[in-house]
């Protein structure tokens, strides 16, 4: 489990994070959802470590990760796997030594024994086969499971998900919830997952926290976030026509 | 301010840069493809470079000499002294911070906004060390064996292009090159290669690596390696120079 406890953070005059508190339950699916510029990117930042707070603690299963020195801090990233809006893939490196790559770095394993770690998170992902294509030669939605196979190759206890669906269709889209979905279940991770997308929230959402002006402004689950009557949420919420639809159909 | 921003930053990044490795075997690999990158990838510019400069000296020079008192064998010499003492060392290393150091800071800044650097910080990899260290290393190891050989492709264009136009006799010029040789020169011209191959890979990295925001950012940086590159090269060539030669 991740616990944060008052965090804030400003760049420069700007708050960006107004003293959020938030417990990511573990075997979860948390989900941290708002509008563009609500501070959700910054906020896992400052969870991974990318950004530091300036005020709160961020507790990773009770150890307070901001004071702990680089070496500390190394040994809880060895436990995240991250998921980025652009995969992040690297492009010098084939598939195959893009999943590999984290257990050449932090592990003793053998290359045969990293070679089959790679292709079970290849397998896992429905991506068998496609170990010596480079990144540049995949598809969107082929990146971004290429990308979760990386981040579970070392047996993450958490699991960040930044933005999962953007730019792909919604059908690669659902493939993608659902992986995630399974992975957290099976691996009984902590995951977090930064998202606009509704469709994403209502099928995956365990646990959600809506960001407004970088305050938390309301959390819950999926069944009480369509409930919900909070102004700023049900305009987040409702504002496809799809939304509405479904809105007038539960009433 | 912004200027003492950019150098504390800079001696910080190098400050993560020399950290001790995660896993050596990784970093040598690494060390081996930038060895390829940077130096042997740049070969055939140097040579071209030096053969034409070594030719282009060699004819200036002999055009120059109006003087019976001068014997033609001076044109061989200073042929060689400009050749080793500046030609090399100072004009291939600009030649090197273009393509080099544009290379090093478009690679390091696309890495960085499609945050793949953030994405080597998050598995707990050393970011720093893990893209330049290599970098660094392989320049300051290849770009002096590239400044050696173009010492002597430039000294062999001026005597080749005594051959072709007559403007010199061959055993002339011969005899000028090795005219009052010191080998301390050749050393003076690998120590500014040492410090200006440490100065284009880790300053277009610095740009690379902290490149922010669009491609347009990106491009921005790899202009900037360039520039600071260059202007550090003349500002060192001449404190070495003072400091070494006078």
């Amino acid at each position: 489990m991740i616990s944060i406890e008052h965090i804030s953070k400003s760049f420069g005059e700007t708050k960006v994070l107004k003293d959020i508190s938030f417990d990511f339950q573990q075997g979860k699916v948390n989900m941290i959802i708002g509008q563009s510029g609500s501070g959700k990117s910054v906020l896992a930042k400052c969870i991974v470590g990318l950004h530091t707070p300036e005020k709160g603690r961020i507790l990773y299963d009770g150890q307070d990760f901001i004071p702990m020195n680089s070496r500390e801090r190394i040994e809880i990233r060895k436990h995240i796997g991250m998921l980025f809006q652009a995969s992040a893939l690297f492009d010098s490196m084939t598939v195959e030594e893009n999943v590999m790559f984290p257990l050449t770095m932090f592990s003793d394993m053998k290359k045969e024994e990293m070679l089959k770690r790679a292709n079970e998170c290849l397998e896992r992902v429905n991506l068998s086969g496609k170990n010596k294509l480079y990144p540049a030669e995949t598809s969107g939605g082929m990146q971004k499971r290429i990308a979760i196979a990386r981040a579970i190759a070392m047996k993450p206890k958490y699991l960040f998900c930044d933005e999962p669906n953007s730019g792909l269709d919604p059908q690669t889209s659902i493939v993608i919830d659902n992986l995630i979905k399974d992975l957290t279940t099976e691996m009984n991770i902590t995951t977090i997952v930064i998202s606009h997308d509704m469709n994403s929230v209502i099928e995956i959402g365990d646990h959600i926290m809506f960001l407004y002006g970088g305050e938390k402004w309301w959390e819950g689950d999926k069944k009480d976030i369509l409930r919900a009557e909070n102004k700023e949420l049900t305009d987040f919420v409702y504002a496809s026509k799809f939304m509405r639809n479904l809105k007038e159909k539960l009433a | 301010m912004n200027l003492a921003y950019h150098i504390g930053r800079y001696f910080m990044l190098l400050g993560r840069v020399f950290r001790r490795p995660e896993k050596m075997a990784i970093y040598r690999r690494q060390f081996v493809q930038e060895v390829d990158k940077i130096g042997i990838s740049s070969l055939g510019i140097v040579a071209l470079m030096s053969v034409f400069m070594g030719a282009v000296i060699t004819l200036q020079t002999a055009s120059n000499m109006e003087s019976p008192l001068l014997p033609s064998y001076t044109v061989g010499f200073i042929t060689r002294q400009s050749i080793i003492l500046e030609f090399s060392p100072t004009m291939i290393a600009l030649i090197l911070a273009g393509k080099v150091g544009s290379n090093i800071a478009s690679e390091l800044g696309t890495m960085r906004v499609t945050e793949q650097i953030d994405a080597l910080d998050i598995m707990g990899v050393n970011s720093a060390g893990f893209l330049i260290l290599p970098k660094v290393l392989a320049g300051v190891f290849i770009i002096p064996f590239l400044i050696v050989i173009s010492m002597f492709l430039g000294v062999f264009g001026g005597w080749f292009i005594c051959i072709v136009t007559g403007i010199v006799t061959s055993n002339e010029y011969i005899h000028g090159i090795q005219y009052d040789f010191r080998q301390f020169h050749v050393y003076y011209g690998l120590i500014k290669t040492l410090v200006f191959a440490f100065i284009i890979t880790s300053v277009s990295s610095y740009q690379g690596y902290y490149a922010k925001g669009s491609a347009l950012e990106v491009g921005k940086s790899s202009t900037q390696a360039v520039v600071y590159s260059s202007i550090l090269i003349l500002v060192l060539n001449y404190i070495i120079t003072q400091l070494v030669l006078i």
